[in-house]
Protein backbone atom coordinates (compact mmCIF):
# COMPACT_ATOMS: atom_id res chain seq x y z
CA UNK A 1 0.00 0.00 0.00
CA UNK A 2 1.49 3.29 -1.05
CA UNK A 3 1.99 6.16 1.38
CA UNK A 4 -1.24 8.10 1.63
CA UNK A 5 -1.83 11.66 0.57
CA UNK A 6 -2.98 13.42 3.69
CA UNK A 7 -6.40 14.92 3.41
CA UNK A 8 -7.13 18.63 3.79
CA UNK A 9 -8.76 18.03 7.14
CA UNK A 10 -5.79 16.09 8.53
CA UNK A 11 -5.33 16.73 12.27
CA UNK A 12 -2.30 14.66 13.14
CA UNK A 13 -0.55 11.33 13.04
CA UNK A 14 -0.01 9.03 16.00
CA UNK A 15 2.35 6.08 15.76
CA UNK A 16 2.47 3.16 18.17
CA UNK A 17 4.77 0.15 18.11
CA UNK A 18 3.82 -2.88 20.19
CA UNK A 19 5.54 -6.24 20.70
CA UNK A 20 3.84 -8.83 18.52
CA UNK A 21 2.47 -10.73 21.48
CA UNK A 22 -1.19 -11.34 22.36
CA UNK A 23 -0.96 -9.50 25.69
CA UNK A 24 -0.18 -6.21 23.92
CA UNK A 25 -3.12 -6.20 21.53
CA UNK A 26 -5.34 -4.63 24.20
CA UNK A 27 -2.92 -1.70 24.37
CA UNK A 28 -3.30 -1.05 20.64
CA UNK A 29 -7.05 -1.34 20.95
CA UNK A 30 -7.27 1.16 23.79
CA UNK A 31 -4.83 3.59 22.18
CA UNK A 32 -6.85 3.70 18.97
CA UNK A 33 -10.03 4.14 21.00
CA UNK A 34 -8.45 7.13 22.74
CA UNK A 35 -7.49 8.65 19.38
CA UNK A 36 -10.94 8.00 17.94
CA UNK A 37 -12.40 9.66 21.01
CA UNK A 38 -10.72 12.91 19.92
CA UNK A 39 -12.80 12.79 16.74
CA UNK A 40 -16.57 13.08 16.51
CA UNK A 41 -17.12 9.32 16.33
CA UNK A 42 -20.08 7.80 18.13
CA UNK A 43 -19.50 5.28 20.92
CA UNK A 44 -20.61 2.51 18.58
CA UNK A 45 -18.16 3.62 15.88
CA UNK A 46 -15.34 3.65 18.43
CA UNK A 47 -16.23 0.09 19.44
CA UNK A 48 -16.09 -0.89 15.75
CA UNK A 49 -12.63 0.68 15.44
CA UNK A 50 -11.37 -1.09 18.54
CA UNK A 51 -12.43 -4.45 17.20
CA UNK A 52 -11.05 -3.79 13.71
CA UNK A 53 -7.63 -2.74 15.01
CA UNK A 54 -7.45 -5.70 17.39
CA UNK A 55 -8.35 -8.04 14.53
CA UNK A 56 -5.59 -6.54 12.39
CA UNK A 57 -3.02 -6.99 15.16
CA UNK A 58 -4.23 -10.54 15.74
CA UNK A 59 -3.79 -11.33 12.04
CA UNK A 60 -0.21 -9.98 12.18
CA UNK A 61 0.55 -12.17 15.22
CA UNK A 62 -1.06 -15.28 13.81
CA UNK A 63 0.41 -14.94 10.32
CA UNK A 64 3.93 -13.96 11.18
CA UNK A 65 6.35 -16.40 12.66
CA UNK A 66 9.43 -14.60 13.90
CA UNK A 67 8.01 -11.08 13.82
CA UNK A 68 8.90 -8.97 16.81
CA UNK A 69 6.85 -5.81 16.57
CA UNK A 70 3.69 -4.39 15.04
CA UNK A 71 3.32 -0.76 14.01
CA UNK A 72 -0.04 0.98 14.32
CA UNK A 73 -0.09 4.32 12.52
CA UNK A 74 -3.18 6.47 12.89
CA UNK A 75 -3.87 9.43 10.61
CA UNK A 76 -6.62 11.44 12.26
CA UNK A 77 -8.78 13.84 10.27
CA UNK A 78 -12.01 15.58 11.14
CA UNK A 79 -13.89 13.40 8.69
CA UNK A 80 -12.18 10.04 9.18
CA UNK A 81 -9.53 7.92 10.87
CA UNK A 82 -7.09 5.99 8.72
CA UNK A 83 -5.10 3.26 10.45
CA UNK A 84 -2.16 1.29 9.09
CA UNK A 85 -1.20 -1.91 10.87
CA UNK A 86 1.94 -3.71 9.73
CA UNK A 87 4.43 -6.18 11.09
CA UNK A 88 8.18 -5.57 11.16
CA UNK A 89 8.86 -7.78 8.14
CA UNK A 90 6.66 -5.56 6.02
CA UNK A 91 8.22 -2.44 7.53
CA UNK A 92 11.68 -3.71 6.65
CA UNK A 93 10.57 -4.27 3.08
CA UNK A 94 9.71 -0.59 2.93
CA UNK A 95 13.23 0.26 4.10
CA UNK A 96 14.65 -1.77 1.20
CA UNK A 97 12.93 0.50 -1.28
CA UNK A 98 9.82 0.38 -3.35
CA UNK A 99 11.21 -2.03 -5.93
CA UNK A 100 11.30 -4.89 -3.49
CA UNK A 101 7.89 -4.30 -2.05
CA UNK A 102 5.43 -6.92 -3.20
CA UNK A 103 2.49 -6.00 -5.32
CA UNK A 104 -0.78 -6.16 -3.48
CA UNK A 105 -1.79 -9.74 -3.13
CA UNK A 106 -4.51 -11.27 -1.10
CA UNK A 107 -3.85 -14.50 0.66
CA UNK A 108 -6.84 -16.77 0.90
CA UNK A 109 -8.40 -17.98 4.07
CA UNK A 110 -7.64 -15.31 6.63
CA UNK A 111 -11.07 -16.04 7.93
CA UNK A 112 -13.24 -14.23 10.36
CA UNK A 113 -10.77 -11.45 11.21
CA UNK A 114 -10.61 -9.95 7.71
CA UNK A 115 -14.34 -10.42 7.31
CA UNK A 116 -15.02 -8.49 10.51
CA UNK A 117 -12.69 -5.63 9.55
CA UNK A 118 -14.37 -5.34 6.17
CA UNK A 119 -17.75 -5.23 7.84
CA UNK A 120 -16.81 -2.68 10.49
CA UNK A 121 -14.65 -0.28 8.49
CA UNK A 122 -15.50 1.76 5.40
CA UNK A 123 -12.38 0.77 3.49
CA UNK A 124 -9.77 -1.95 3.81
CA UNK A 125 -6.67 -2.76 1.79
CA UNK A 126 -4.47 -5.56 2.94
CA UNK A 127 -1.60 -7.78 2.10
CA UNK A 128 -1.22 -10.94 4.09
CA UNK A 129 1.75 -12.74 2.67
CA UNK A 130 3.65 -15.52 4.44
CA UNK A 131 6.86 -14.43 2.72
CA UNK A 132 6.70 -10.65 2.88
CA UNK A 133 4.67 -9.99 5.99
CA UNK A 134 1.34 -8.46 6.81
CA UNK A 135 -0.02 -4.99 6.22
CA UNK A 136 -3.57 -3.77 6.64
CA UNK A 137 -4.73 -0.25 5.90
CA UNK A 138 -8.23 0.69 6.92
CA UNK A 139 -10.35 3.81 7.09
CA UNK A 140 -13.46 4.65 9.02
CA UNK A 141 -15.43 7.77 8.19
CA UNK A 142 -17.17 9.77 10.88
CA UNK A 143 -20.90 9.19 10.88
CA UNK A 144 -20.83 6.93 7.82
CA UNK B 1 13.95 11.47 53.62
CA UNK B 2 16.27 8.60 52.88
CA UNK B 3 17.44 7.62 49.49
CA UNK B 4 14.87 4.87 49.33
CA UNK B 5 12.12 7.45 49.49
CA UNK B 6 10.41 6.01 52.55
CA UNK B 7 11.46 8.52 55.19
CA UNK B 8 14.00 6.39 57.01
CA UNK B 9 16.95 8.76 56.57
CA UNK B 10 17.16 10.31 60.06
CA UNK B 11 15.31 7.67 62.00
CA UNK B 12 12.21 9.86 62.18
CA UNK B 13 9.60 8.70 59.74
CA UNK B 14 8.02 12.10 59.20
CA UNK B 15 6.92 11.21 55.72
CA UNK B 16 4.96 8.03 55.41
CA UNK B 17 5.24 6.13 52.16
CA UNK B 18 2.31 6.76 49.89
CA UNK B 19 2.06 3.02 49.42
CA UNK B 20 3.53 0.10 51.28
CA UNK B 21 6.98 -1.20 50.33
CA UNK B 22 5.46 -4.66 49.85
CA UNK B 23 3.11 -3.36 47.26
CA UNK B 24 5.75 -1.14 45.75
CA UNK B 25 8.11 -4.05 45.21
CA UNK B 26 5.50 -6.70 44.37
CA UNK B 27 6.54 -8.30 41.11
CA UNK B 28 3.97 -7.83 38.42
CA UNK B 29 4.22 -9.07 34.88
CA UNK B 30 2.05 -8.27 31.93
CA UNK B 31 1.22 -11.97 31.73
CA UNK B 32 -0.20 -11.93 35.26
CA UNK B 33 -3.03 -9.62 34.37
CA UNK B 34 -5.74 -11.44 32.49
CA UNK B 35 -8.83 -9.35 31.98
CA UNK B 36 -11.12 -12.36 31.90
CA UNK B 37 -13.18 -14.12 34.51
CA UNK B 38 -14.37 -17.68 33.95
CA UNK B 39 -16.80 -19.28 36.37
CA UNK B 40 -18.24 -22.73 35.74
CA UNK B 41 -21.17 -24.11 37.71
CA UNK B 42 -23.54 -27.03 37.40
CA UNK B 43 -27.14 -26.13 36.91
CA UNK B 44 -29.99 -28.07 38.52
CA UNK B 45 -31.05 -29.62 35.23
CA UNK B 46 -27.97 -31.44 33.96
CA UNK B 47 -26.62 -28.41 32.14
CA UNK B 48 -23.45 -26.53 32.89
CA UNK B 49 -23.27 -22.76 32.93
CA UNK B 50 -20.05 -20.98 31.99
CA UNK B 51 -20.14 -17.39 33.17
CA UNK B 52 -17.62 -15.18 31.42
CA UNK B 53 -16.65 -11.65 32.34
CA UNK B 54 -14.22 -9.10 30.95
CA UNK B 55 -12.63 -9.10 27.52
CA UNK B 56 -12.25 -12.13 25.25
CA UNK B 57 -9.45 -11.58 22.78
CA UNK B 58 -6.37 -13.29 21.36
CA UNK B 59 -4.75 -13.15 24.79
CA UNK B 60 -7.60 -14.27 27.01
CA UNK B 61 -9.48 -16.69 24.74
CA UNK B 62 -7.19 -19.67 25.55
CA UNK B 63 -8.44 -19.53 29.14
CA UNK B 64 -12.05 -19.66 27.91
CA UNK B 65 -11.16 -22.50 25.55
CA UNK B 66 -9.58 -24.48 28.39
CA UNK B 67 -12.72 -24.17 30.54
CA UNK B 68 -15.04 -25.26 27.73
CA UNK B 69 -12.74 -28.08 26.61
CA UNK B 70 -12.50 -29.40 30.16
CA UNK B 71 -16.29 -29.54 30.47
CA UNK B 72 -16.67 -31.36 27.17
CA UNK B 73 -13.87 -33.78 28.04
CA UNK B 74 -15.78 -34.59 31.23
CA UNK B 75 -18.81 -35.52 29.12
CA UNK B 76 -20.93 -32.39 29.57
CA UNK B 77 -22.51 -31.60 26.22
CA UNK B 78 -25.28 -29.16 27.14
CA UNK B 79 -23.76 -25.81 27.91
CA UNK B 80 -25.02 -22.32 28.57
CA UNK B 81 -22.37 -19.67 28.08
CA UNK B 82 -23.28 -16.44 29.83
CA UNK B 83 -21.76 -13.41 28.09
CA UNK B 84 -23.63 -10.80 30.13
CA UNK B 85 -20.49 -9.54 31.83
CA UNK B 86 -18.35 -9.66 28.70
CA UNK B 87 -17.44 -6.19 27.48
CA UNK B 88 -15.59 -7.23 24.35
CA UNK B 89 -15.19 -10.27 22.11
CA UNK B 90 -13.16 -10.69 18.94
CA UNK B 91 -12.81 -13.37 16.27
CA UNK B 92 -10.60 -15.57 18.46
CA UNK B 93 -13.33 -15.57 21.11
CA UNK B 94 -15.94 -16.39 18.48
CA UNK B 95 -13.65 -19.18 17.28
CA UNK B 96 -13.57 -20.70 20.75
CA UNK B 97 -17.37 -20.64 20.97
CA UNK B 98 -17.74 -22.16 17.49
CA UNK B 99 -15.19 -24.87 18.35
CA UNK B 100 -17.11 -25.72 21.50
CA UNK B 101 -20.41 -25.88 19.64
CA UNK B 102 -18.93 -28.18 17.00
CA UNK B 103 -17.64 -30.59 19.63
CA UNK B 104 -20.85 -30.79 21.67
CA UNK B 105 -22.95 -31.27 18.55
CA UNK B 106 -20.92 -34.37 17.73
CA UNK B 107 -22.39 -35.79 20.95
CA UNK B 108 -25.93 -34.54 20.40
CA UNK B 109 -25.49 -31.55 22.70
CA UNK B 110 -25.68 -27.83 22.15
CA UNK B 111 -24.38 -24.48 23.34
CA UNK B 112 -26.76 -21.64 24.09
CA UNK B 113 -25.60 -18.13 24.79
CA UNK B 114 -26.91 -15.45 27.13
CA UNK B 115 -26.23 -12.03 25.70
CA UNK B 116 -28.02 -8.69 25.70
CA UNK B 117 -25.07 -6.36 25.01
CA UNK B 118 -25.95 -4.74 21.66
CA UNK B 119 -22.31 -4.35 20.59
CA UNK B 120 -21.61 -8.05 21.12
CA UNK B 121 -24.90 -9.10 19.55
CA UNK B 122 -23.91 -6.99 16.55
CA UNK B 123 -20.76 -9.12 16.10
CA UNK B 124 -22.88 -12.28 16.12
CA UNK B 125 -25.19 -10.61 13.60
CA UNK B 126 -22.42 -9.52 11.23
CA UNK B 127 -20.80 -12.94 11.23
CA UNK B 128 -24.09 -14.80 10.80
CA UNK B 129 -23.53 -16.67 14.04
CA UNK B 130 -27.01 -15.68 15.24
CA UNK B 131 -28.24 -18.46 12.98
CA UNK B 132 -25.91 -21.03 14.51
CA UNK B 133 -26.12 -20.23 18.22
CA UNK B 134 -29.23 -19.88 20.28
CA UNK B 135 -28.88 -16.42 21.84
CA UNK B 136 -31.13 -15.60 24.79
CA UNK B 137 -31.77 -12.66 27.07
CA UNK B 138 -31.43 -14.61 30.31
CA UNK B 139 -30.08 -17.85 31.69
CA UNK B 140 -33.49 -19.39 32.35
CA UNK B 141 -34.51 -19.05 28.71
CA UNK B 142 -31.15 -20.40 27.52
CA UNK B 143 -31.45 -23.44 29.79
CA UNK B 144 -35.07 -24.08 28.84
CA UNK B 145 -34.08 -24.15 25.16
CA UNK B 146 -31.47 -26.86 25.86
CA UNK B 147 -34.15 -29.33 26.79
Amino acid sequence: VNAPELSNDHLGTVELRIPSKPEWVAVARLAVAAIANRLPFSVEEIEDLKLAIAEACTICIQQGSGIKTIDIICDAATSHLRVEVRDDRYRNLGALGGAKRPTMSVAEGEGLGIFLIQALMDNLEYNVDPQYGTELVMTKRVGA
Amino acid sequence: VGSNGFGSGNGSPRFLPFRSPERHYAKRHVGDILDIKVHVRESDDDAYVVELGGEIDVYTSPKVKDAITELIDQGHYNLVIDLEKVRYIDSTGLGVLIGGLKRVREHGGTVNLVCTNPQIKKIFDITGLVKIFGIFDDEAAAKKALA
